[in-house]
């Protein structure tokens, strides 16, 4: 009836999930209480959870990785302890088991639904406001992304109190995740939460591609249009690219758990190399996803605080496009080790620091951007630098691993781990609190606490120093990742160091939690009333802040790049007397819905419920249904409600 | 007023030269979008076809493609599926032109061409599981089937859709968000088409030598 | 007296002391045989690798760093000394620099990666001194097998190798992907169910050095330990005649428990070791591969040949 579903699967016998999981599970219910208890669904589901506007979606997704940052946060907080504890012949506090699915949980969340929604938050509440149009090119089909994506938090979040998760590292590599090495449904709930997640992330990649391809401003050409659009274009072209890859992947190997295929399977002639290589043709291209916007808010950021266009700028589309196709070409350094020859391993590396050099020119080219310019020292200004500092250590890191025979001894070291938290730590989520500290203003209608958030990331640049140099000194001295306890007490002060790192990153974490409460709060104080409080340069700082559903009354015309700087120069007037009515895409609870629908079918399949799966399936069919025959898609906005909007704002003219 | 393939092609209204003119019509951006989607299907597609590839001689003692692949049959498939998309193209005509029952006529067809197309691998299907030379016997036959069915499931969703699409006309009418997602339908059959092309030559007609 | 207690005093005296135990276990830790302190000619050129490539890149790194501190601090708001150009965005001459310093540098590690990948590939032999030793590896749940099918001996969890001799690993896994490493000796590689993958190591001098594996495999990874013991000749030779002088041998049979997981197992050994066991283990962990490779293997087997 249940299929393996019993109630064992609830933890009772393991102390650590069965508190973790109370805790969770009593957050949770006091949560939904509170919001009961003070009348908030309704204003929550109709200017929310229904939202199509890209600019809520926008914020939800980011509100998502917060919240995942914490859970994968205290992950890595277990790890360092255990590690910094385990010494000699200590075992330190975490059993084997339960360190196996701590670190492959660690990874699967910090990347697929910490670092994911971050940028695609960031690029669905931006780009549209850059592109000088209304929404994305499919309202509706943004808020089924986001919320298969909170799906695929819930499933995998769901395995800590039903059941357990992979422990197969976050990329699950055969044999060990098959049915014969992992029987129980770990690798299971690991897959369906991916799979309903990556479809989410799928759409969202071709809603954005269409977006920015088909819908501009009038006169906004190509060689017009903001960088970071062009690096969420590239970020969403390997999306579309490099998504369904893993689809498959993961498609062959549930195949092999449900239906007893052998694509990866040791009998039957499978190869479980083969799933390497296409895990690997997704991985590199997904790190790609990750930084280039990253690299898009460091360009837009640098720009706006330094007062001065960003050098090179056809350079940087090159370079982006490049980087964006090269990412393609470089996936073997994953696995040199493989054994795979002499030719390949040394195209591979070759082709890998070829890529070193489009990165390499972004550099120089933020350099010269400062050139010449009048920095000015506000919080996103300093986690730029902390990332162009940081992240050319973690490129270096990287080029030097691209060497094959030095990557022979370095190969899962701790220096490889070491060097890709250094660029992703470094590059993306350095690159998201700049974002998040620039663009605030803009989606909440006031600033952030200076200098709490500069607390946070002096703390945020510590930390990682001291969390993550230790661990390549380890890497060199032979110690391989994923060590549950080890033998050389020599190695334990480093990694005592680095659990001290991982604390101060904690105290970082801390002042960004008070920098937004403490925000919050004193809000009357720091309203951003003119919709420009950085003196910026494209077109966002152009509407009030927060920008109204339509965001633009009237679609500007654009003439040059850094489109609302020139509108600044020119003193151009913003009031207009005649309003045209707008046609704005209706709320739908159609992503709500299916991702209800979804998570049934994920949960179903893990624990082989075979007819709640059929009912989530009709369920989602139905939704689909519900969708196509819905009367009314759009909502007329009366002009005299904009002349009113409009009107409202105390806008001051000309330059700031 | 019901939507044609002239707005695809108006340059007055949409001049795509780098999109200077503000953004494109609706009927562009779906089409454009649902396009990019494909793309995407495309290369689930080649995963799917890289692992055959690899996956090909890993027969474990079982039959190979020349055992198995009866080329007769599959010539009467690909023959009901591309006279499937052919008909496609008519109701697509039907659909443009406004007629509702040509369009009705047109989709009838195509829908029992594409229904024999999939009986036919069905069969094939179960033949080969009867014999014991299913899925789970090989990793070749593992790969087979995954292509090969995965193929035959977006057939399968593609025959759903025809149908909810036979009641959106009937039901609404031709208005133009109902022509927007016929196109992408035709856009649809036919790239499976296209699909199935490549799967009849590397799978079938290579694997049968 | 009481104020130069608490100035430079004994109070003053146990941190520092604490700081300098702990600087000397870096030293130790760093030159303790490893990467950076190999024991073999391949691990010593793959350092030269690491580091001339560390070089390189540093010189690049330094300055830039240098430059981004310097630049963002010269050219703040505040400090109206520095030049200001608000509408200075493109230059070609230094588009063409920007373009061609990493190009170059790349050029230059790409010579050195794509040359190093060919003469330090895990398979190429190393032809010097003394004839090669043969050992083949199985990586099973979680310890490893070493089959020294020249000698018909065998060892769980301890490498023993005569320094100075070329050593030609042929290695396989009994179940899931793992990663053959022994840090101060040079290159690592993956042995993987049903097919073999070839490594060749020399131990230049008599020592004992830690190996593991370096891909995860499972609950008892952290402990598939084991040690490598480089010997002199001799002492090779009377090891392989005491552990022949022993009654285990290692057949199918004794195999088949051997593969069944356990962990944190004392080193043993084996005196005997049925000819053509490796094939035999590597054809039956992953049946099904290509009729051919499993005829070949089989035959050999068959044959009494590795």
């Amino acid at each position: 009836m249940f299929g393996k579903l019993t109630w064992s699967a609830i933890p009772f016998d393991q102390p650590i999930p069965l508190a973790a999981s109370a805790f969770v599970v009593v957050a949770i219910l006091g949560l939904i209480a509170l919001i009961s208890v003070k009348g908030w669904w309704p204003y929550l589901w109709s200017e929310w959870i229904t939202s199509v506007d890209h600019k809520r979606i926008g914020v939800m997704y980011f509100v998502l990785g917060m919240v995942m940052l914490l859970r994968g946060f205290i992950d890595a907080l277990m790890m360092r302890s255990q590690q910094a504890l385990a010494a000699g012949g200590a075992m330190g506090y975490l059993p084997p088991g339960h360190y196996d699915q701590i670190f492959s949980a660690h990874g699967t969340i910090m990347i697929f639904f910490v670092a994911m929604p971050f940028v695609i938050g960031l690029m669905n509440f931006v780009v549209p406001l850059q592109l000088g149009v209304r929404d994305v090119a499919f309202p509706v089909l943004n808020s089924v992304s986001f919320w298969l994506t909170a799906t695929g938090v819930l499933l995998a979040n769901l395995s800590l109190v039903i059941g357990e998760f992979a422990k197969t590292g976050w990329l699950a590599y055969p044999p060990l995740s098959e049915l014969a090495y992992s029987p129980g449904v770990g690798v299971d709930y690991y897959l369906w939460s991916l799979q309903i997640a990556g479809l989410g992330t799928l759409m969202f990649g071709v809603n954005l591609v269409t977006t920015i391809l088909k819908m501009r401003a009038p006169g906004m050409n190509y060689t017009r249009m903001p960088i970071f659009c062009w690096t969420a274009l590239a970020s969403t072209l390997l999306m579309v690219a490099a998504f369904p890859i893993l689809t498959a992947t993961f498609a062959m190997l549930l195949l092999d758990r449900y239906l007893g295929m052998h694509f990866f399977t040791n009998a039957g002639g499978g190869n479980a190399m083969m799933y390497i290589n296409l895990i690997w043709a997704w991985g590199h291209p997904e790190v790609y996803i990750l930084i280039l916007p990253a690299f898009g808010v460091f360009s837009e950021v640098i720009a706006t605080f330094s007062g001065k266009p960003l050098f090179g700028y056809r350079s940087m589309v090159v370079a982006t496009m490049a980087i964006c196709i090269l990412s393609f070409l470089v996936w073997l350094h994953h696995f040199f080790t493989m054994g795979a020859g002499a030719d390949v391993n040394g195209f591979f590396g070759v082709m890998t620091m070829i890529i070193a050099v489009p990165t390499g020119v972004k550099v120089f080219n933020w350099l010269f951007t400062m050139y010449g310019g009048r920095v000015r020292f506000n919080a996103p200004i300093l986690w730029s630098l902390g990332f162009m500092v940081t992240f050319v250590i973690g490129g270096m890191t990287g080029v030097l691993l691209a060497v094959p025979p030095a990557d022979f001894v370095l190969h899962n070291s701790l220096f490889l781990v070491a060097h890709f938290h250094n660029v992703i730590i470094g590059g993306v989520v350095f690159g998201v609190m700049a974002g998040y500290n620039y663009w605030f203003p803009k989606a909440f209608g006031f600033t952030l606490d200076e200098g709490l958030g500069k607390a946070g990331f002096w703390c945020w640049l510590i930390g990682f120093y001291l969390a993550f140099m230790p661990l390549y000194a380890l890497g060199l001295m032979g110690m391989t990742r994923r060590m549950q306890h080890y033998a050389n007490p020599a190695w334990q002060p480093f990694l005592i160091l680095a659990a001290v790192g991982a604390v101060v990153i904690l105290a970082g974490v801390g002042f960004q939690i008070a920098q937004l409460v403490v925000s919050i709060e004193t809000r009357d104080r720091r309203r951003d009333l003119t919709g420009d409080p950085w003196n910026g340069r494209t077109l966002e700082w152009s509407t009030p802040s927060p920008p109204p559903a339509y965001n633009f009354a009237v679609m500007p015309t654009v003439t040059g790049i850094d489109a609302w700087w020139l509108m600044k120069k020119a003193g151009q007037p913003r009031a207009h007397t005649a309003y045209e009515p707008i046609e704005a895409p209706r709320n739908s609870a159609a992503g709500f819905v299916a991702a209800f629908f979804a998570t049934m079918i994920g949960f179903a399949m893990i624990w082989h419920i075979w007819w709640l799966a059929i009912i989530g399936l009709f369920g989602a069919f139905a939704v689909v249904l519900a969708s196509a025959w819905r009367a009314r898609d759009e909502e007329i906005i009366p002009a005299a409600e904009i002349a009113k909007i409009e009107g409202a704002r105390a806008a001051p003219e000309g330059a700031a | 007023m019901t939507e044609t393939t002239a707005d695809l092609f108006d340059p007055g209204a949409d001049e795509t030269g780098g999109g200077q003119a503000g953004p494109a019509s609706r009927a562009i951006i779906v089409s454009y979008g649902f396009w990019i989607f494909l793309l995407s299907d495309f290369v689930l597609f080649s995963g799917l076809f890289a692992s055959y590839a690899v996956l090909s001689h890993r027969t474990a003692g079982g039959p190979g493609g020349r055992q198995i692949f009866d080329l007769s049959r599959v010539f009467l498939e690909t023959a009901c599926l591309l006279a499937s998309s052919f008909c496609c193209g008519l109701m697509s005509l039907a659909v443009e032109a406004g007629r509702a029952r040509a369009t009705y006529a047109g989709a009838a067809v195509t829908f029992v061409l594409g229904a024999a197309f999939l009986a036919l691998e069905i069969s094939e299907f179960a033949g080969l599981v009867a014999r014991g030379d299913g899925p789970s016997r090989s990793a070749f036959l593992s790969a087979f089937f995954t292509l090969v069915g995965t193929h035959g499931l977006h057939v399968t969703c593609g025959l759903v859709w025809l149908v909810v699409m036979m009641a959106q006309v009937a039901s609404l009418g031709f208005r133009p968000k109902v022509v927007r997602r016929l196109r992408c339908f035709a856009l649809f059959w036919h790239a499976l088409d296209i699909v199935w092309v490549a799967i009849f030559t590397v799978v079938y007609l290579i694997g049968a030598r | 007296m009481g104020a130069r207690a608490t100035r430079g005093g004994p109070g003053a005296i146990r941190p520092l002391r604490r700081l300098a135990v702990c600087g000397l276990a870096i030293l130790t830790c760093a030159f303790a045989p490893g990467p950076l302190a190999p024991a073999g000619p391949v691990g010593a050129a793959e350092r030269i690798i690491l580091l001339d490539s560390l070089a390189i890149m540093l010189a690049i790194i330094v300055p830039v760093i240098v430059a981004i501190l310097a630049f963002a601090w010269w050219f703040r708001a505040s400090n109206t000394r520095a030049v200001h150009l608000p509408d200075w965005s493109y230059s070609g001459r230094l588009e063409f620099i920007v373009w061609s310093i990493p190009a170059m540098v790349v050029l230059f590690l790409g010579g050195i990666g794509w040359i190093s990948s060919h003469d330090l590939d895990p398979a190429r032999p190393l032809n010097s001194g003394p004839p090669a030793v043969e050992v083949q590896v199985v990586a099973l749940d979680w310890k490893w097998l070493f089959i020294y099918p020249d000698q018909g001996v065998a060892s769980v969890d301890a490498l023993v190798l005569p320094a100075g001799a070329p050593v030609r690993f042929r290695l396989t896994s009994a179940s899931v992907m793992n990663s053959f490493f022994v840090p101060a000796l040079g290159s690592q590689i993956y042995a993987m169910a049903g097919m073999t993958t070839s490594l060749n190591l020399k131990a230049e001098r008599p020592g004992v050095y830690p190996g593991l594996s370096a891909q995860f495999s499972g609950d008892g990874f952290s402990d598939m330990r084991f040690d490598t013991l480089a010997v002199t000749p001799d002492q090779f030779t009377a090891w392989v005649a005491a552990v022949k002088a022993r009654r285990a041998a290692l057949d199918q049979g004794a195999y088949a428990s051997l593969a069944r997981p356990s962990s944190n197992l004392a080193p043993f050994t084996y005196g005997a070791v049925t000819p053509g066991l490796f094939g035999w283990i590597v054809a039956t962990t992953a049946p099904g591969n290509s009729p051919a490779e499993a005829r070949v293997v089989a035959a050999a087997s068959a044959q009494g040949a590795p």
